[in-house]
């Protein structure tokens, strides 16, 4: 199960989304989650091996990595990028459940077109559009959640050179030195700029579902 | 052989899953395997070459490694997860065998055509009679197997949490040694998150253990107020030739819902104006 399941299984969703939710995928999947794969796993795989503590000490590098890195920019964004797609699942099972219910109707008797009940993309109104919008909510949320989790971790988006370390068994004070630490702040600032386009396209489409429910009720009561 | 094809052969049993189970299959697939995949295994890739101890013993290192970490989280990990999601195969396999059965029957009553043929192997089995106890007893095994893994994990980890650093004497360390693991708040947060996964599923077992006993619950009171809805084998008036009737009525002894699920689906294979004699 790795990033090439999830996109199989996101992809059934696909077909009913709105259009920005279409393209919020597409941004998903090609400018996060394949850079994650192809570029910043590279950048990131030999943080703990070239963290580099000025002393003999053993275990003060151990100890200032762990101090200073409690949980790794990949590991956070693959998490982040497993809750925010997730929510797509709502609007999957809502709409398989849909589809059931049709079927059992029309195993009961009702005149329902199989090949309409195949094929038709569902619309998103009445139960389907409450669930649509409250998995907008949640990608929103999520995405905040986890941009705000990075800047208090790693206090604001830069990757410093230096670190100071004073943890125990070091002794005194010890100069570490990060890895690759400006390709490190580029990814993170690329990330961070891909992420804010995401949540701002998750605030488009809220805004258009609105918009829409609120139109079409206005037409029902002229 | 990898994550990938167990989901592939874990999807079939998705179809004849409760709501429940399938939203248990999704959160095992998304929240647990993938997890485990795309992040854990990375945090726990150096934990043996990072583990650092203040000592220039040779062997003191390797030895101590393996005094507190006899088996590492993340086979634990794995085995959990291929143990907890195999006793769906138990369905599966039921669920096959019923539908060999089924086509054994069209067979013998000379329905054997290819649309009936697919028409067995695509539709969901309803979860009654012999079927019910496999499922019962395959959700039952997951609960007892992710128990046992949680109890596994607290007694050779204790507290779930990982520390920074372990004192360590064995053979042939010189005295009490102080070992560095690595990445420590890493694994602990790694550790809590797929331990409330863990019990996420255990609870999502336990509800759907609830509905399948209140759901046969619920039928089997429908059942007794209304008696004549079809408990008798009268198939065997209606669906065949003389000298095969013996093993036409073998097979319909069992009163399996599956073979009333197949006449109501296919009523061509019923003769009109018969009437049920054992009903």
């Amino acid at each position: 199960m790795d990033w090439g399941t999830l996109q199989a299984v996101l992809g059934g969703v696909n077909k009913h989304s709105t259009s920005i939710g279409k393209v919020w995928l597409t941004v998903l999947f090609i400018f996060r989650i394949m850079i994650l794969v192809v570029a910043a796993e590279r950048v990131w795989g030999d943080e703990q091996a070239d963290f580099v503590c000025n002393t003999l000490q053993p275990g003060c590098r151990n100890v200032c990595y762990d101090h200073f890195f409690p949980i790794s920019h990949i590991r956070l964004w693959a998490l982040q990028l497993i809750f925010v797609s997730t929510p797509a699942l709502l609007v999957a099972m809502h709409v398989a459940y849909t589809r059931h219910e049709k079927k059992r109707r029309f195993r009961n008797g009702e005149k329902i077109d199989i090949e309409e009940l195949k094929n038709a993309k569902i619309h998103i109104r009445g139960p389907l559009w409450w669930t649509y919008t409250s998995s907008i909510f949640f990608r929103i949320v999520f995405e905040a959640v986890f941009m705000y989790v990075f800047y208090y971790m790693y206090d604001g988006y830069q990757m410093p050179r230096l670190m100071k370390c004073s943890a125990w068994p070091c002794p005194n004070v010890v100069d570490c030195f990060v890895s690759r630490p400006t390709e490190k702040t580029t990814f993170t600032i690329f990330m961070l700029a891909v992420s804010g386009i995401c949540m701002m396209l998750n605030l488009a489409e809220l805004c258009y579902l609105v918009l829409k429910i609120c139109m079409k009720e206005s037409r029902k009561t002229t | 052989m990898n994550w990938a094809g167990l989901y592939t052969v874990l999807s079939g049993v998705n179809r004849h899953s409760t709501a429940i189970g399938r939203i248990w299959l999704s959160v095992i697939f998304i929240f647990r395997i993938m997890v485990l995949v795309v992040a854990a295994e990375s945090v726990w890739g150096d934990e043996k070459s990072a583990f650092t101890c203040n000592t220039q013993q040779p062997g003191c290192n390797s030895v101590c490694y393996d005094h507190f970490f006899p088996i590492s989280h993340i086979r634990l990990w794995a085995l959990q997860l291929i143990l907890v999601t195999t006793p769906a195969l138990l369905v599966a396999m039921h669920v096959a065998y019923q539908q060999h059965r089924e086509k054994k029957l069209l067979v013998l009553t000379g329905h054997a055509d290819p649309k009936h043929m697919e028409e067995v192997k695509k539709h969901k089995m309803r979860i009654a009679g012999s079927l019910w106890w496999t499922y019962v007893f395959s959700v039952v095994f997951r609960l007892v197997f992710e128990a046992v893994f949680m109890y596994i994990f607290y007694m050779l980890y204790p507290g779930y949490q990982m520390v920074r650093l372990v004192k360590c004497e064995a053979y042939p360390c010189p005295n009490t040694v102080d070992c560095f693991i690595s990445r420590p708040t890493e694994k602990t947060i790694f550790t809590v998150f797929m331990l409330v996964t863990s019990s996420i599923c255990i609870v999502l077992n336990m509800a759907e253990l609830v509905y399948l006993v209140v759901r046969a619950c619920a039928r089997r009171g429908q059942h007794n107020s209304n008696p004549s809805s079809g408990k008798g084998s009268f198939y065997g008036h209606k669906l065949s030739s003389e000298y095969k009737q013996n093993e036409i009525n073998q097979l319909l002894t069992e009163q399996d819902s599956s073979f009333k699920d197949m006449l109501r689906r296919n009523p061509g294979l019923q003769e009109k104006g018969d009437r049920c004699s054992a009903c």
